[in-house]
Formats: structure tokens, C-alpha cells, sequence
């Protein structure tokens, strides 16, 4: 048994190869046999691999899901941000120059706008979570565009600790939720071509949540709403400890 | 060859990725600004220009490809390794900051999507 482990841990990355293999082809059949095709095999694959993330969770007490798990350590170099990364550029094959020129600007403007509607939106459940400082406040509504821009922000202005894990958990629950809910939400908000994908990549703003809801709902749109949303992380660690903060400031004293 | 094709999207990574960092050095963010981002516009032009000097033959293709494809078992696997169990077990405000935001900005989104196809009309 202990043989096995070892062996699987120190192989991880080429388990981690075969177990999303398996939970690819299992996603299939369920969306084929349950579904009649109407749920899409990766969206169920991703899923899989959420619930597979909250055993993980729950079993350790760490904070990468399944690869917490010793056996399992190969999903966090397969899902890891280089190959990941790596992977979302070569969508960029298959992906139209004239469709991003042309939706350039309002992407752009969905950046900026993204930013600042989710944090205002973190800003007011903090508010009626009962947070009143500007620090806090701030935190909160950084961690309500990314789970990476909430730490970076609560550190630069000096949050405390508990404000700190808040910001990250609504990071998280949204990065989940844009996983989850996107095939669901696509028909409401004409999610169907690249142009809207770019908007949406924009506004929503969480790498992880847009590439792999859009994943689950179109393949075809992830280099549009990814080539947005990369920007987003960036732009939100540079408006929410500077203007956004100097705002909360000025408004809350 | 399949190499060349691995190294090409190799190239535009490490090159995107970089400007990204330099970026956010440069505006003093500690995050990468559009390094991938970059590197896709980068990887477009590349391989126009490629296309069209004859140098992408089938098998240089190949290696992008098999990255394409393999963008899906990827993000699988990288919601297995996502803090579910915060996200599920994290109290009310947590929870609601998270969806507040994805609710308003999905509202917004036919919105901005109109203004962009109008100009196209153009």
C-alpha cells in the first residue's frame, strides 16, 4: 500500500494525466445518458472537479482542494496557473484579431467598469454586514472582484487578518459561482458569440471563473474572455489600495 | 515538427508573461498586468505571419493544438484544486460579496455587448 502511495505521489503529474482522463470520458457518459446531451460533458467535468476540490478540502483542512491530498499533488501542477496559463495562450489559435480590435475599447470599458461595480457591491454587503471603517470596507470590495486583488489590497492598506480571509472567501465563492453558473446564465445575457464574450470576461473579471465557465458553455469563446479578464486581476490591485480606497475614505472619514 | 509548434506558444508565453510582470513593476502593482493576454496577441500575429510565410506546416500545428485541446482537462483540474470547502463553508457576507457582484455585472453585460455591436454596424 505504502509502495503504491509513494509511487503515486512521486508520478503525480501523469496520474493527475489519467484521473482527469477517466473523469473527462465519466462526464461524457453522464451527459450523454442523464442529461441527453443538454448539460455539457465538461461543465459536468468541472463540477466533478469542484466536488473533488471540496473532499480534498473538507478531508485535509488545506487550501488546494484535492491536491492537498499526497496521492493527488499532480492536479496542482496540472491545474497550476503556469500550465494553465499556458494552455489559455494556445486558445488563442483558433481566436479573430478583427473580432478583438473591433471589441477592444468596450472591453476596456467593461474592465474599468467590472472593477468598480464589484467592489461597490462588496462594499454595500459590507455595509450591511456591519463593517464600517474605510479599511475593512475596502478589503471586502477588493476581494469582490478577485480572490488575488482582495489579499493584495488588504495587505497594502493594512487590514486586518479576519477582514483578510473575508475578502479572499468572497474571491472564492465568486470565482466557483461564475464557474458553475455560466452555461446556465449564457441564454439570459446572449453569452453566444466572441463580442459578449469579451464583455463578460471584463466584467466578471476571476480568470478561473471565466475560462472554465466559458469552458463549460462555448470552447469556442474562451480566448475572447479570457484575453479581457486577464487584464482585470491587474488593473483591480492597482485601483482598489490607491483611487478606490481614497474614495472610501473621503465617503466614510 | 511537433517542437516548433511548442516552442513557438513556449516563445509567446515567456515573452507575454514578462511584459505583463515589467507592467506591473512599472505601474507598481504586485500582480502580472495581461501577461497572458500579451502573449495571445503575440501568438495571433506570430502565426499570421507564419501562415503566411509557409512555415506552419502540419505537424508545427500540431503542438499548438495539443495544447488546445488540452485546455479543458486542465481547468478540470484546476477546479479540483480551488478552495471549495471556503467558499461553501464561509459565512453570509462572504457568500453574498461573492454573488452580489455577478448578479449586477451579469445584468450589465447585454448592455455593454449592444455597444459594441453597434459600432460594428459602422
Amino acid at each position: 500500500m505504502e509502495i503504491i502511495a509513494k509511487f503515486l505521489e512521486k508520478n503525480g503529474l501523469v496520474v493527475a494525466f489519467l484521473l482527469v482522463g477517466i473523469i473527462i470520458y465519466v462526464s461524457g457518459i453522464v451527459s450523454d445518458k442523464l442529461t441527453n446531451k443538454k448539460i455539457p460533458a465538461s461543465a459536468i467535468a468541472i463540477l466533478i472537479g469542484l466536488i473533488l476540490a471540496y473532499i480534498g478540502g473538507v478531508y485535509t483542512q488545506g487550501e488546494k482542494g484535492i491536491a492537498d491530498i499526497k496521492i493527488f499533488s499532480g492536479f496542482g501542477i496540472m491545474g497550476g496557473s503556469m500550465l494553465r496559463d499556458f494552455a489559455i495562450v494556445s486558445t488563442a489559435m483558433g481566436a479573430s484579431f478583427l473580432v478583438m480590435k473591433r471589441t477592444g475599447w468596450v472591453g476596456a470599458l467593461s474592465l474599468f467598469l467590472g472593477i468598480a461595480l464589484s467592489f461597490l457591491a462588496g462594499v454595500v454587503v459590507a455595509l450591511v454586514g456591519g463593517y464600517t471603517d474605510a479599511i475593512s470596507l475596502t478589503t471586502i470590495g477588493a476581494g469582490a472582484c478577485t480572490y488575488i486583488v482582495g489579499p493584495v489590497t488588504g495587505a497594502a492598506i493594512g487590514a486586518n487578518s479576519e477582514v483578510m480571509a473575508l475578502s479572499i472567501a468572497a474571491g472564492v465563492v465568486k470565482a466557483v459561482a461564475v464557474t458553475i453558473g455560466t452555461p446556465f446564465i449564457a441564454k439570459y445575457i446572449g453569452l453566444n458569440n466572441p463580442h459578449t464574450a469579451m464583455v463578460f470576461g471584463g466584467l466578471m473579471g476571476t480568470t478561473s471563473g471565466v475560462t472554465a465557465g466559458l469552458a463549460a458553455t462555448d470552447p469556442k469563446l474562451v480566448p475572447y474572455g479570457a484575453l479581457t479578464a486577464t487584464f482585470y486581476t491587474g488593473l483591480g490591485c492597482l485601483l482598489c489600495p490607491s483611487i478606490l480606497f481614497l474614495l472610501m475614505k473621503m465617503i466614510v472619514g | 515538427m511537433i517542437i516548433y509548434g511548442v516552442a513557438i506558444l513556449a516563445f509567446c508565453f515567456v515573452i507575454g508573461q514578462l511584459i505583463g510582470e515589467f507592467l506591473g513593476k512599472a505601474i507598481k502593482v504586485d500582480a502580472n498586468v495581461g501577461g497572458v493576454g500579451f502573449a495571445m496577441l503575440l501568438l495571433i500575429i506570430l502565426s499570421d505571419w507564419f501562415n503566411k510565410k509557409g512555415f506552419l506546416d502540419r505537424s508545427t500545428e500540431n503542438g499548438l493544438m495539443f495544447w488546445n485541446q488540452m485546455y479543458i482537462p486542465i481547468v478540470v483540474a484546476m477546479s479540483a484544486t480551488q478552495n471549495v470547502r471556503v467558499a461553501v463553508s464561509s459565512g453570509f457576507i462572504a457568500v453574498l460579496a461573492g454573488l452580489v457582484p455577478i448578479v449586477i455585472c451579469a445584468i450589465t453585460i447585454p448592455f455593454l455587448a449592444n455597444l459594441s455591436k453597434n459600432t460594428q454596424l459602422d
